[in-house]
């Protein structure tokens, strides 16, 4: 069964998954911008970074036939400096018109500071003055329950906001109802130590439907896993799920979620217009 | 069509797994005791605790509450006070 995986750092991976991957059926990834493990040192860095995602990852996943969709933003781990934020938002408009430019992501809180809140409400303003799709990452451990409430509040605060065009990340057993109550997407993040396992992954579709679930690896250059989607698929069939329920999570919702961005270019490899 | 697994069933599935969980657990805490020290007045250590209570206890959603006490508290009026 072909899969999307909905949130990967492409980046951060090498040819061997690219190929793996392609093998277990991946045919679309989308990819966010974000921290890239140490911190940058100008908007340069950024704009090369912001090309590198547009231009040559695409055709990395090419050759393994996988079409490469991106996110464009700067992570909250690089948002507490207000003033250089600034610099590299500056930055963003140039990308967001590229093919495959998905929106504005991922985007959102890491400590919950005010400088962290005030390029969030800067970014999440370029979003809906060019009628970009949103990504929001979700802080980690615990910091997770605040920063997806305080992330919640600005959207419920920004009357041009539609939740149907925002996929709030990272979701785990406490978060994801808030995130569908708002309306948004909600998505599950697939991790080894942090955040959700596959068996936990199947309780909440089971708890809380899969109508607007996106299921991804997050896979970037830490411990993480490729080949997460694939895993919850599995579990998914043999705690009895048909392929219909399951191709509804990994392929068919992330695929609506995406063609309601005004870039997105890919066409089914089942001849499906996109 | 989906149908949910019976309780048994699941037991049956998880049985293992669950067992090696706790084995796991068990001999993670013996480890901690063995080294030197006393890590009970350290705040990690006092939430494990309360996370093991958790889980014996016969209410539902276990897993969004264990979340929850390891969860900074959130407060609605966080954009008035100028402490975050
Ligand atoms: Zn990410």
């Amino acid at each position: 069964m072909n899969f999307i995986d909905p949130h990967i750092h492409i980046a951060s991976r090498t040819t061997d998954d690219l190929a793996v991957m392609a093998r277990m059926g991946c045919v679309l990834v989308a990819e966010p911008a974000f921290w890239m493990g140490y911190d940058r040192s100008g908007t340069n860095s950024f704009h090369d970074y912001f090309r590198q995602l547009t231009e040559w990852e695409p055709r990395r996943c090419a050759n393994y036939g996988i079409h490469h969709c991106v996110w464009m933003g700067i992570n909250a781990k690089e948002a507490e400096d207000v003033g250089f934020a600034r610099e590299v938002i500056a930055e963003l408009p140039q990308f967001l018109d590229r093919p495959d430019v998905l929106g504005v992501g991922e985007i959102g809180l890491h400590k919950c500071t005010k400088n962290e809140v005030a390029t969030l409400e800067a970014l999440i303003d370029l979003a809906l003055s060019s009628n970009e799709q949103m990504l929001f990452h979700t802080p980690h451990l615990e910091d997770k329950y605040k920063g997806t409430r305080m992330i919640l509040d600005l959207l419920a605060n920004e009357p041009r906001v539609d939740p149907a065009r925002v996929c709030i990340d990272h979701c785990e057993e406490h978060t994801i109802r808030l995130a569908l109550e708002a309306g948004c997407w909600a998505g599950i993040t697939l991790y080894p130590t942090t955040k959700a396992t596959p068996e936990r992954t199947a309780d909440m579709v089971e708890l809380y439907g899969s109508e607007r679930l996106l299921v991804n690896s997050s896979a970037d250059w830490g411990p993480s896993n490729p080949l997460a989607v694939p895993d919850f698929m599995f579990t998914m069939r043999k705690r009895g799920h048909g392929p219909a329920a399951i191709r509804q999570t990994v392929y068919d919702n992330p695929l609506r979620f995406m063609r309601a961005s005004r870039n997105f270019r890919f066409t089914p490899p089942d001849g499906s217009s996109a | 069509m989906f149908t949910p697994c019976s309780a048994a069933e699941t037991l049956d599935r998880e049985f293992l797994t669950f067992r090696a969980k706790l084995v796991d657990l068990a001999a993670t805490l013996d480890r901690i005791d063995r080294g030197e020290g006393t890590p009970t007045a350290d705040p990690r250590y006092k939430l494990l605790r309360q996370g093991l209570e958790l889980l014996a206890a016969q209410e539902g959603d276990r897993a969004s509450r264990m979340q929850m006490l390891f969860s900074l508290p959130y407060d609605p009026r966080w954009r008035t006070d100028t402490s975050t």
